[in-house]
């Protein structure tokens, strides 16, 4: 069993198109939300998102590289490069035929699909263009970070709605941590700001009236946002022998399945992960000081995940604290497990608790540390990153410091 | 007018809770018809198909009841006939 350090982090976001323009605006508690001007917007009966604003593709891109990637696709590429340069990783010949790519996606490149449709079902023509299935398969990313970075071994997306990227940086950690890949570039990475999916979340009625204030009594639903979160995972040995710098380990993962509805959760659900990921880790519930929550900012999510936090921690749970860092880069869908695993590792690295930003007022059922505003400078030994998907799937990652 | 709103409105609580039109009353709870979330989605969309009319998210959240249901309705509907009075 190999110990399992994340040695570099990329994040594309609309609260930053780096790493550290992600991590800076964390700290400084920024929201990404903002009202959009498109006609798209205008049929909707919500006009906010988070987009990824000042994205430009060919910076990092060639034009023949563009036309093969829809935007999802190319948040991957930015992510992972993003995050193999951190880590000044040389791939050996033995690293790039057993290293692993694991990605999580919940919709994949289907606005390519969309605009397929728009030509046969609005403008009537009979046919699409030729790339739309390329384009439009979730496992694309993966496919385009393998052919850039020329990593050929166990190479896949997991979607589990939103908790893809939470499971997919999971079975990395355990690839990486058995001894099967001895590098794993794994994350997450959505671009589903696109009318046809818009009008599916409005549908929903989960969409916040004004902005996204997970535990606010006041919340009243999520907002969508896009973008990307790659980490490149080594085992600790390796890491060290090669002189990297590790930033944070992953030392736990749980899993579990509610059983119980399409889209109400469970507590018990989400504790089960929970318990799995602190008893894989090896951890107390009391050496835990940090949980970066899923906290969509819906009624249900929020309320059953402070229960489901109480049902894990018990008393310990008055002294941890917990964040949603959605409340500012908003809910990613598939790419959200892993904007938060970067999230958190960069606060176990900095001894820097991101806000809870929107929140206004205190909710009776909600009644935990949710570092409301404003970060806290804190040392945590070790955290739990939360991702909790419709259809009652969840995977939660623990974390430790490795300072 | 107000009686086949209500009518109309028992018939769309009852085809999507696939349970007779007879079993689903003005002074039934959703509780009682085991009407869950997504039960209440799919009753909102087929209101809005029905009377061709749209439901803001912070209004639905907000009814508790079947009559409180037909009210909203009624007044949405009514809305609607005083913004195209040729109709």
């Amino acid at each position: 069993m190999q110990r399992v350090v994340i040695t570099g982090i990329g994040v594309i976001s609309a609260i930053g198109l780096t790493r550290d323009a992600f991590w800076r605006s964390l700290v400084e508690g920024r929201c990404g939300i903002r009202t959009i001007h498109s006609p798209d917007f205008e049929q909707l009966r919500f006009k906010h998102a988070a987009d990824v604003e000042g994205f430009v593709p060919e910076d990092h891109l060639s034009a023949k590289e563009l036309t093969l990637m829809d935007r999802f696709a190319q948040f991957a590429v930015v992510a992972a490069k993003e995050a193999m340069a951190q880590s000044g990783l040389e791939l050996t010949s033995a690293m790039r035929e057993d290293g692993a790519i694991i990605t999580g996606s919940c919709i994949g490149g289907r606005s390519a699909e969309e605009v397929g449709y728009r030509e046969l079902y609005i403008h009537g023509r009979n046919r699409v263009h030729p790339l739309t299935i390329p384009l439009g398969m979730s496992n694309a990313g993966t496919s385009h970070i393998s052919m850039q970075l020329g990593i050929q071994g166990p190479s896949y997306t997991i979607s589990t709605a939103c908790a893809s990227s939470g499971h997919a940086i999971g079975q990395a950690f355990h690839m990486v941590r058995s001894g099967t890949a001895p590098v794993a570039i794994a994350g997450g990475c959505e671009a589903p700001l696109y009318f046809g999916n818009l009008k599916a979340w409005e549908a929903m009625r989960v969409i916040s009236k004004d902005t996204c204030r997970p535990f606010s009594a006041d919340r009243s639903g999520l907002v969508l946002g896009e973008g990307a979160a790659m980490l490149v995972l080594e085992p600790l040995d390796a890491a060290l022998a090669r002189g990297a710098r590790p930033i944070a380990e992953i030392i736990g993962f749980g899993m579990s399945a509610d059983a119980c509805h399409i889209t109400q959760p469970s507590a018990e659900g989400p504790a089960r992960a929970m318990r799995m990921a602190l008893r894989d880790a090896g951890l107390a519930p009391e050496q835990i000081g940090y949980v970066n929550a899923h906290g969509t900012s819906t009624e249900v999510n929020d309320r059953i995940e402070t229960a489901a936090i109480r049902l894990v921690f018990g008393a310990h749970a008055d002294k941890l604290a917990v964040s949603s860092t959605k409340s500012m880069h908003a809910h990613t869908l598939g790419a959200a497990g892993a904007i938060e695993a970067a999230a958190s590792a960069l606060t176990l690295a900095n001894s820097i608790i991101p806000p809870t930003v929107n929140y206004s007022k205190p909710d009776p059922v909600c009644d935990l540390d949710f570092v409301p505003n404003t970060a806290r400078a804190q040392q945590i030994e070790a955290c739990l990153s939360n991702s909790f998907a419709f259809g009652g799937l969840n995977a939660v990652l623990a974390l430790r410091n490795y300072a | 007018m107000s009686d086949s709103i209500q009518e109309r409105v028992l018939t769309i609580i009852a085809n999507t809770r696939r349970i007779p039109l007879e079993s689903v009353r003005p002074d039934s709870t959703f509780e009682e018809l085991g009407v869950d979330s997504l039960d209440r989605l799919n009753i909102l969309f087929d209101l809005e198909s029905e009377f061709d009319i749209e439901i803001d998210d912070e209004e639905a959240k907000k009814v508790q009841n079947i009559p409180e249901m037909i009210a909203g309705i009624t007044h949405l509907v009514e809305a609607k006939a005083k913004a195209s009075p040729e109709s």
